[in-house]
């Protein structure tokens, strides 16, 4: 069984990543409504480049984190309902592992297009192109959490009645400290200060769920099936 | 039966576990109960099979038979009672017991998007065993390579069932495995449930209809009393929670 563990992994990342791009409308849908709305704060607060510029980590950070959302209620919500996550957990895969395996299906088609259209969307707002690198390492670091904790709350949350509503009122309070350090690390990178302490947070937070996040989610989808 | 090709790949699965010690069955279920809410469901519910031997699990609606098959697979914790495995308790480590167990839902698990081969593949990855041959053997190889979306009910429930033979497993749980299946399937189904029980496996199953399994046990589970019937629905308030 110790053998098979991560082919059955990687066959629940495949079965995935088919999935998302048959479905091609529906993966997109996460980056474009990040796109868009980044786009509509110049929008609302006026083209001034000054505040923009200002603004920019703030933004790319709040709608990464809203962006990720999305598509949190259905990745263990469909395996419910059509039943397959009683087929998951007859594979013998431990809940755990199977939780960690939709998560990182989850960053794989949210959190990397979020994190390449992160540079876009930053450029756009007129942030300069040195803070870039800190943009997208805090991203990439905040992207992981954000899947941890949302596959996390998503599998709590799974078979309740309107987990829908209940999902970002869970995931949003757990996902500030991340927010936090992020957006801090950007600030410090373009007032000249040190950003490493910062993202070093980051990374320990990120550390720190992911050995916890699969753990909850797992005890999560046992009792969802029940 | 005009059917000759499942024998051979039920054949190449041996399902008799490596030690049974003498004199116990295979599986024993002791004193499952179960309540939903307020309402005891299963009242110490308990059989025993031998290797070989098929369960038709019959009762009214809502009388417990499909909480009793995920009861079996590990799916569901009882709140009383034990099943023991060749004397060994089955749901003390409940992803090592889905090795032995192929459970067929009261839903196909079908992903729309996916075709019937790609469907397969996690399960034939769990249990090593050969898609293909377990498509040919009810008859959807031809179906192989068309999105499930494509597929007609009883289409999907032969792939769950092809499904059900790929884990190779000793212990099939079948929740109303002919749903939908016409009448040549059903015939196919025998074969396949002859084959799998001559092999030393177990076949455990719910249902309203006659299911090809000569010679089967049945339980029959009570099902509702009167006094047990939930409440009035003003009891149950829709809406003070989020």
């Amino acid at each position: 069984m110790t053998l098979r563990i991560p082919a059955l992994i990687t066959a629940i990342l495949e079965r995935d990543l088919r999935l998302a791009l048959r479905h091609g409308a529906d993966t997109l849908g996460a980056v474009l409504f990040f796109i868009l709305a980044g786009a509509l704060f110049p929008l609302a607060l006026g083209p001034s480049p000054e505040l923009l510029r200002r603004m920019a980590p703030g933004i790319v950070w709040v709608c990464a984190l809203l962006a990720a959302l999305l598509p949190l209620d259905r990745l263990f919500g469909s395996e419910l309902e059509d039943g397959s996550l009683d087929q998951l957990l007859m594979t013998g895969l431990p809940p755990s592992l199977i939780a960690l395996a939709k998560m990182m299906a989850h960053w794989l088609t949210t959190g990397l297009p979020l994190l390449l259209a992160a540079g876009p969307l930053a450029i756009m707002l007129g942030m300069p192109t040195t803070s870039m690198v800190v943009l997208l390492t805090g991203l990439l670091l905040g992207t992981l959490i954000l899947s941890l904790i949302g596959g996390m709350a998503a599998s709590v949350v799974l078979g309740a009645r309107r987990g829908g509503v209940l999902l970002p009122l869970l995931v949003l309070p757990l996902t500030t400290p991340a927010l936090i350090f992020g957006a801090a690390a950007l600030d410090a990178a373009q007032t000249g200060l040190s950003w490493g302490p910062d993202l070093e947070l980051l990374g320990a937070f990120l550390a720190a769920a992911l050995p916890l996040c699969p753990l909850a989610a797992g005890a999560g989808l046992r009792a969802a099936v029940e | 039966m005009s059917h000759s090709h499942p024998l051979p790949i039920a054949r190449r699965i041996s399902v008799i576990p490596a030690f049974t010690p003498p004199g116990r069955p295979l599986l024993e279920v002791e004193n499952i109960s179960v309540f939903r809410g307020e309402r005891l469901v299963l009242d110490r519910v308990g059989f025993t099979l031998e290797a070989g031997d098929a369960l038709l699990l019959t009762g009214p609606n809502g009388a417990g038979k499909s909480t009793l098959l995920r009861v079996l697979a590990g799916l569901h914790k009882p709140e009383g009672g034990h099943v023991l495995w060749s004397g060994v308790d089955a749901l003390a480590d409940r992803s090592q017991h889905a090795g032995r167990v192929a459970y067929l839902g009261h839903q196909d698990a079908l992903k729309l998007g996916l075709t019937l081969r790609e469907n397969l593949t996690l399960a034939a990855r769990a249990s090593g065993g050969n898609p293909d041959l377990c498509m040919e053997s009810l008859n959807i190889s031809g179906l192989a390579d068309l999105p499930a979306r494509m597929l007609s009910a009883g289409q999907k429930r032969r792939a769950a069932l092809a499904r059900v033979l790929l884990a190779q497993a000793p212990l099939w749980l079948l929740d109303e495995p002919s749903l939908g299946l016409d009448i040549n399937t059903m015939g196919l189904l025998g074969t396949l449930f002859a084959a799998h029980r001559q092999a030393g496996g177990i076949v455990i199953a719910t249902t309203h209809v006659p299911l090809p399994l000569p010679d089967a046990r049945t339980h029959a589970l009570p099902g509702l009393n009167e006094s047990d019937i939930p409440q009035p629905l003003e009891d149950f308030p829709e809406d003070d929670l989020l």
